[in-house]
């Protein structure tokens, strides 16, 4: 089989041979080599963007499937698969992650046996453990049903309700346990992004998040393999982002006026220029966007509001873990190179794993010959046609 | 009761002493080079900062209620009752919380070692459950490094200041700053222009009370959301079952009647 050299496969082979390099970088010299981080900087792009936005753009998994199996609204069925696929992938890549990040990945285990119950590091990696878990069972009935294997599919059926609950509950905890990891650094985090309300901000923009995901994943999967738009449940999703996109922005004006922090966020300043970018993107253009029903009808249109909500809450991801450190530390962080190979090569990774899986699972059931058949006759290459959400890495 | 280390800044002659017996202590390289560097590091503890011809030290502050402890995930850091804020590295993942958490910028990094440890003063615990001073303090020309019971230094430096105001700045740092250190501060001087940070930044309540609130109310949290998640998922599907039986049950009357 011959196999042929696109542009997009270009792209992945030169995103992994950098990032393999820098992989071999970092466990041969060690953090300080590959990275930028520092003992004023000690979190980094790879905590910033791979973890917090990880788990964050891997939110769609709990969104639909509450709304589908834990609200009954069996209209949205059509993309639980997709989801829960992006989500499963996500949290993988994400432990993938955290084994670049951490400084003793060999020892992650002793999560299992040291506990301290008051760390909200120790929390969220047992809710993301145990999440994975879950989303493990979640996702197992794609493989058990592409082999035909019936017996297990009923066993996983018969515990569904206990996986959709526990599913949102340990997304709930961990979500905004992400925020509440900040909540030791009062004297450090800027004023802007520090507040008591952090993990309430973190999971309500999770769920804002999870909806943009799903629009954005089934127009890309749409777009790649050529399938059928299910407009209706788009539209569905554009409206429920709406106002979701309107609860967070109320919550965040409320936190800015109770802290009586309005006046000092629209004065210029190095922070204030990253929070405008941050609001324009995350609530301003969307919501204006979403506000016309000529929009909210119409595939691009809910496609690009997504988008653009998106880059707005992984703007504020990395202002909370990133740019908010700045006036504190008095240096700027900016990433090396090899570590954004890292995080480059991840996500390539999980482009690349959302392809394979459903070039080989029934991920869009229905149309699954359909898909079959354009590949067959049409030898896409595989990354180049996966534009797809992944989520996280 | 708990030891503390009463570090008077105004009797600090800027021998650098301490950091001597600092890296003797913890088997630290120790030459001119090192000598020369102002800040810490992973391979110094301690460091004697010269600013207008005044001195300061800095070293861990050894908190009443540490914030490393508290957001270790795997409790690698723990406060021994001698006053002591001590490091387990066996346990350590490298998650690198204990550096952001700390107000004080305390823990420091190994970057460049392939099984990194966090590293800072650990207040000499061997010595201290010993009944021995620390080694910096024993070291100390001049005293202004004092070892002894925290409630005694305390004292003492009220008298310190008492005695002589013009001398000293009316305020011990240290004293309440988040919730309480062990290492206590005087001088002519505000800390603050040595890197320390502000007492009103950090404020007096001990930092792991923040995350506390949150934690404490996770463990009501858990069955209470279970069960309205339970209750909706419930609630949702019998709606959905009770609307079929009700469909069946229509399609039944109506069969009825047209056979009626």
């Amino acid at each position: 089989m011959k196999i042929k050299l696109t542009f997009w496969r270009v792209v992945f082979i030169v995103i992994m041979g950098m990032g393999l390099y820098s992989t071999f970088v970092r466990y041969s010299h060690g953090l300080g080599a590959v990275s930028n981080m520092s003992d004023r900087f000690p979190w980094g792009l790879w905590i910033g963007f791979d973890c917090l936005c990880g788990v964050m753009l891997a939110a769609g998994g709990f969104c639909v499937i509450g709304a589908v199996y834990l609200f009954n609204i069996q209209r949205l069925h059509s993309v639980v698969r997709p989801a829960v696929l992006t989500a499963f992938l996500g949290y993988l890549l994400f432990i993938v992650g955290l084994l670049f990040d951490l400084g003793r990945p060999w020892y992650i285990w002793h999560q299992l046996i040291y506990m301290n119950p008051h760390s909200v590091m120790f929390e969220v990696g047992m809710c993301v453990m145990a999440y994975t878990t879950v989303l493990f069972f979640e996702f197992l009935p794609n493989v058990l049903e592409r082999f035909n294997l019936k017996a297990p599919i009923r066993w996983i059926k018969r515990i569904y309700a206990v996986l959709v609950v526990l599913g949102i509950l340990l997304s709930t905890l961990h979500q905004s346990s992400l925020g509440s990891l900040y909540l030791i650094m009062p004297s450090e985090l800027h004023p802007f992004w520090y507040t008591p309300a952090l993990p309430f901000l973190f999971f309500g923009s999770a769920i804002a998040v999870g909806l943009a995901m799903t629009i954005f994943e089934s127009t890309q999967s749409a777009k790649a393999f050529g399938r059928h738009l299910e407009l209706p449940v788009l539209v569905e999703l554009g409206g429920a982002l709406l106002v979701a996109l309107w609860v967070n922005a109320l919550l965040r004006f409320e936190d800015y006026f109770h802290r009586s922090l309005l006046g000092q966020i629209i004065k210029p300043s190095y922070e204030a220029y990253f929070l405008w970018l941050e609001l324009a993107l995350a609530f301003v253009i969307p919501i204006s966007m979403l506000s016309f029903k000529k929009v909210r009808l119409s595939p691009n249109g809910l496609y690009l509001a997504s988008v653009i909500s998106l880059l707005g809450f992984i703007t504020n991801r990395l202002n909370v873990s990133l740019i908010g450190f700045e006036t504190y530390v008095g240096h700027h962080y900016i990433p090396k190179w090899t570590e954004f190979s890292v995080t480059l090569m991840i996500i390539a990774m999980g482009f690349a794993l959302f392809g394979v899986a459903v070039k080989h699972l029934p991920i869009f059931p229905q149309e699954n010959h359909v898909v079959e058949q354009r590949v067959r006759t049409k030898p896409e290459p595989l990354v180049g046609t996966v534009v797809l959400g992944h989520a996280g890495d | 009761m708990s030891k503390a280390l009463l570090y008077d800044a105004t009797m600090c002659i800027g021998c650098k002493q301490c950091e001597v017996a600092c890296a003797e202590q913890n088997k630290l390289p120790y030459d001119d080079k090192v000598a020369a560097e102002s800040v810490q590091s992973e391979h110094k503890y301690t460091v004697v900062m010269t600013k207008n011809d005044k001195f300061m030290r800095r070293l861990c502050m050894h908190c009443e209620h540490p914030a490393c402890a508290s957001a270790c995930p795997v409790g690698a850091f723990h406060k021994t009752k001698e006053g002591p804020v001590v490091y387990d590295v066996w346990k350590c993942i490298g998650c690198r919380y204990c550096m952001v958490a700390c107000a004080f910028a305390q823990p420091k990094y190994e970057w460049h070692s392939l099984n990194p440890r966090v590293r800072k003063c650990i207040m000499c615990p061997d010595r201290v459950v010993a009944g021995k001073q620390t080694a910096c303090a024993e070291i100390c020309p001049t005293g202004a490094t004092k070892f002894g019971d925290r409630d005694d230094l305390i004292k003492e430096a009220q008298d310190r200041i008492r005695q002589n105001p013009s001398t000293y700045l009316p305020r011990i740092y240290g004293l309440h700053e988040v919730g309480g250190t062990c290492v206590l501060i005087l001088s002519s001087v505000n800390v603050e222009e040595y890197g320390y940070p502000a007492s009103n930044k950090i404020g007096d309540t001990p930092m792991p009370e923040y995350t506390g609130r949150v934690m404490e109310k996770i463990p009501d949290f858990i069955p209470v959301w279970s069960l309205v998640l339970g209750g909706i998922y419930w609630i949702s599907h019998r709606r959905q079952e009770v609307a079929a039986a009700e469909t069946a049950e229509r399609v039944e009357d109506e069969g009825n009647r047209s056979k009626g």
